[in-house]
């Protein structure tokens, strides 16, 4: 046997071997479509962190306006989240101006006469903006994986993505998980836990909205209360609303912990938090000043509860009831573990496939797979007979790769991908086909058999790559449009591609070498 | 084998008859588009929107929800899209989805506006609550779980309550978690296989359960009349964005063909390449409007793979012309191109019935959700064919005809 022979199909059975072995060792990931599992689009509402950024800018610059002793009229927030300080004395407009330009940094300062004196605006920096929305879409990604990792899902997958100037969309992909809607409340749930003080004055709770505005006659300070609704199931489905103080006592940044406890009265399900060192602290100051008031424990904007404070309380831990299942109670303790969301999050896209319709899927695709595999080598071989064969071996070749190499990449199969290896199986035998309509031809034309084949190899080379080079394109540009399963399919389509294009030219002229070379075969079957 | 020996068909002297054959099958397809998208036209748009309407987009790209149902018997189509418009939702179809026999529904719902910000999940739930309430009111309450919609974690820890009791004293804690684990598994295994529905009680009979959790099965459990399959949201701004992904992708596909081409032909082979593609392109979508069939990702992956697939038996043939064309420089171009067919005519035929009959086979057992892909693919093959023959080379012969009379007037 010829050297160059031997190398030829040492290469061969080498790369079979490779891919037979990395699809043995790795396996195929099935895609969420197959095993079923939640993809999940969500949009983080940037925006809103930036208007909680804005606003406490806003609060320390009155602060120090007010510890300078620089007096002005207001100091408010535009719809486009500009911070205006409004009628600063002409005399004082220096020190007001530096003093906002000491206390914020990022932000470009401007001022212009007003009404009564002079007026400052001040507008965050573009670089300091985009800053912000970054940290704020990193930050919940990264709460999201402690939740999604702390539930328990084997293999999560967590992208940013985003075509704006701020990538501002989280991709979530979790394989397996069968609860769709527990899932996405523990992803969704911003948990923003917060201890604020009922208003001293009046009845606790109100049947509505105005009739809490009604109760404080003349109103109170809509800048330091505001009318909160009382979410209770042990009251009913009628809602109840109280005045609290805006700010906010607790947060939940001076959280330590929390997990599901039991009432050791009634065995009811409730979430025991416990508070960091300056939480203590400041739970202790609170408690102590406000003795027979009542303290509202408000989650992501309702009251949970509100108890009242019977003594000054010193210790780390206290409990949020309200008639949770154990499941409820283990959630909720989870997301207020994994700390609040900086913004929240609204779902764009939800896929949640169970397992019973991607088993279905997996059935007709295998089915379907190999009926058009049993249909085109039963073609080839009519065809084609003997050369058939030689067809055949490529195409089973070409599979043997497509499979390593998605092993290999780890890439997962989805049922587009599927639908890919089946278009493969069509496809492979083209290449081949090409070359033996050429051969026959040039075997018509009076040609020996050995360099009818070589012509029918080299003269249709570069069709074979024109064929393929096209549908390449369209895969590339396949995958640049899809996700998910319609990647999946692109991958699928463009490695047959590739691999066929080996089979067809290396691997065939090969076969056929050997049996025109090592055979001595006179007449060719084709 | 040869499936055509030698033939010597002038392919050219019936062009007429194939663009006519073309002009024909196109104008359905636009005339289908026009009278589907008339109803919903309103003045001020432009003719891409026109021919978005004309088509059965999917939820992929005009947002809202599609839910596949699994039923233990053949459930009343008329009962579910009442029950659904009661609880207030908008079901826009609800089909009998893949084999009757499986008593499955595909029910698609458009968005509900609502100022909630999760109204994508709020749907799904809604439809669930709704069908429960309509189908299995009856057998609710007293505290019992679906069998057919409970999750593993949930069906494991009502075993464990059931049967605090009777676990064996010396068990450690982890064994007992384990065995019902292994208990639960079995059942939700055994769900899975039916197809995700117990549909009558004896199913459960053949499992290898333990004494204890057929009892808490017959006590805390029961078999609900359905099961969600699947859910699929997608919100207006998703779809908005992956329809204009999708325009996008196909218009620049073909475009990357068509310089791919340019590259490698001569700019009227380009030309007449990526007409035909277009023709392919453009009578493919016809017949999903014609026969209103549904848009979705899958199908447009489908014809973009046919950009990249149809052009490649009009490859075939140019890149013989071109040979031909160097061999014999007497002939005209018309006797060339016949001869450049009828030479290739056989493989023209193989390569394209092979994949045919892969993508046939996927037709036939690659299931409903497949349906659409498969089914852009066996037309778009057969006209991709086609027009490499009938439109492609006729365009060649009359754009050099055309160059030559203007040499000829200049």
């Amino acid at each position: 046997m010829k050297k160059n022979l031997q190398i030829r199909l040492l290469v061969i059975v080498a790369l079979a071997a490779v891919s037979a072995i990395s699809f043995w060792m790795q396996g195929i990931n099935l895609g969420l479509d197959l095993q079923g599992g939640i993809h999940l689009v969500l949009q983080v509402e940037t925006q809103e962190a930036l208007t909680e950024e804005v606003n406490q800018v806003r609060d320390r610059l009155e602060a120090v306006l007010q510890d300078e002793q620089i007096p002005f009229s207001q100091a408010t927030v535009d719809d486009e989240l500009r911070i205006e300080i409004r009628g600063v004395p002409a005399d004082r407009s220096r020190d007001a101006r530096r003093a906002l330009e000491t206390s914020a940094v990022n932000w470009t300062l401007r001022s212009q006469p007003g009404e009564n004196g002079v007026d400052f605006i001040l507008e965050i920096m573009a670089a300091a903006r985009k800053a912000l929305l970054d940290l704020t879409v990193r930050q919940v990604r990264e709460i999201i994986q402690n939740r999604v990792d702390q539930y328990g899902v084997a293999e999560p997958s967590i992208s940013v993505y985003g075509s704006g100037d701020v990538q501002d969309q989280i991709i979530l992909e979790l394989p397996g998980v069968e609860d769709f809607d527990r899932v996405i409340d523990i992803i969704q749930n911003t948990a923003k836990l917060e201890l604020k003080m009922v208003h001293p004055d009046g009845p606790r709770e109100f049947e509505s909205e105005a009739a809490a505005r009604a109760a404080f006659s003349g109103g109170f300070p809509d800048d330091q209360y505001e009318i909160v609704r009382l979410r209770d199931r042990t009251t009913g489905p009628e809602p109840r609303y109280m005045v609290v103080r805006k700010a906010a006592a607790i947060t939940g940044q001076h959280l330590k912990n929390a997990f599901r406890s039991e009432d050791p009265l009634t065995g009811a399900s409730e979430v025991s938090f416990f508070l960091n060192s300056e939480g203590v602290q400041l739970f202790s100051d609170v408690t102590g000043r406000n003795v027979g008031g009542y303290l509202a424990i408000v989650l992501d904007g309702e009251i949970r509860s509100a108890p009242r404070i019977e003594s000054k309380i010193n210790t780390e831990s206290a409990r949020i009831t309200g008639n949770f299942t154990a499941d409820e109670a283990d959630d909720l303790a989870l997301v207020l573990r994994s700390g609040a969301l900086p913004a929240s999050i609204v779902i764009l896209e939800n896929r949640s496939v169970g397992p019973s319709l991607g088993l279905d899927s997996i059935r007709s695709g295998v089915s379907a797979s190999l009926l058009g595999l049993v249909l085109v080598v039963v073609g080839m071989l009519v065809v084609y007979r003997f050369s058939g064969v030689n067809a055949v071996i490529c195409l089973v070749l070409n599979l043997v790769f497509l499979l390593g190499a998605l092993a290999y990449l780890g890439a997962a199969l989805t049922l587009p991908g599927i639908a890919g290896i089946i278009l493969t199986i069509g496809m492979a035998v083209d290449a081949n086909i090409l070359i033996f309509e050429r051969i026959k031809e040039e075997l018509r034309r009076r040609k020996g058999v050995n360099s009818a084949v070589d012509d029918g190899f080299n003269k249709v080379f570069s069709t074979i790559i024109d064929t393929n080079t096209t549908t390449l394109v369209a895969a590339a540009f396949l995958f640049q449009f899809g996700t998910g399963p319609i990647r999946g399919f692109a991958v699928t389509l463009a490695i047959g591609l590739l691999a066929n294009l080996f089979t067809a030219t290396f691997v065939s002229k090969t076969l056929f070498r050997v049996i025109l070379g090592q055979l001595k075969v006179e007449r060719l079957s084709i | 084998m040869d499936i055509v020996r030698e033939p010597k068909i002038q392919w050219l002297n019936y062009k007429w008859i194939f663009i006519c054959l073309s002009l024909l099958l196109s104008f359905l397809g636009a005339a289908s588009l026009v009278t589907r998208a008339m109803p919903r036209w309103e003045s001020g748009m432009g003719p891409v929107q026109g021919v978005i309407f004309g088509l059965n987009l999917g939820v992929d790209f005009t947002g809202g929800t599609l839910v596949y149902v699994k039923f233990a018997q053949t459930p009343e189509l008329e009962r579910v899209r009442r029950s659904l418009t009661e609880g207030g939702l908008r079901p826009e179809e609800v089909t009998r989805f893949d084999d009757e026999s499986k008593n499955q529904l595909q029910i698609r719902m458009a968005q509900i506006e609502t100022d909630k910000a999760d109204n994508l999940t709020a749907q799904s739930r809604t439809l669930f609550e709704t069908l429960r309430q309509e189908f299995d009111s009856q057998k609710m309450g007293e505290g019992r779980l679906d069998l057919n919609n409970v999750s593993r974690s949930e069906l494991i820890a009502k075993l464990r309550e059931a049967d605090s009791a009777a676990a064996p004293e010396d068990e450690s804690l982890t064994e007992t978690q384990r065995r019902y684990q292994e208990q639960a598994d079995r059942l939700i295994g055994a769900r899975t296989q039916l197809g995700g529905v117990f549909s009558d009680p004896s199913q459960l009979q053949d499992l290898d359960l333990e004494e204890s959790v057929r009892k808490a099965l017959d006590e805390r459990f029961y078999l609900g009349s359905f099961s969600l399959l699947s859910v699929e949201s997608v919100g207006p701004k998703v779809g908005q964005e992956l329809a204009d992904r999708a325009f996008w992708a196909v218009l620049f596909s073909l475009g990357g063909v068509l310089v791919y081409i340019g590259l490698r032909f001569q700019l009227v082979f380009g030309m007449a390449a990526i007409i035909a593609l277009f023709h392919d392109v453009f009578i493919t979508v016809g017949f999903f409007s014609l026969l209103h069939k549904e848009i979705s990702l899958t199908v447009i992956a489908a014809l973009l793979t046919l950009v990249g697939y149809s052009i490649n038996d009009t490859i075939v043939i140019f890149d013989r012309v071109r040979e031909n064309v160097r061999e014999m420089r007497t002939k005209d171009l018309e006797s060339v191109i016949n001869l450049s067919i009828n030479q290739t005519l056989n493989r023209t035929i193989l390569t394209s019935g092979m994949t045919f009959l892969a993508v046939f086979a996927l037709y036939l057992l690659g299931g409903q959700v497949l349906n659409g892909f498969s089914f852009a693919l066996v037309v778009g093959i057969i006209i991709g064919t086609y027009s490499s023959i009938a439109i492609a080379s006729p365009v060649v012969v009359w754009w050099q005809a055309y160059r030559e009379n203007r040499k000829a007037g200049a």
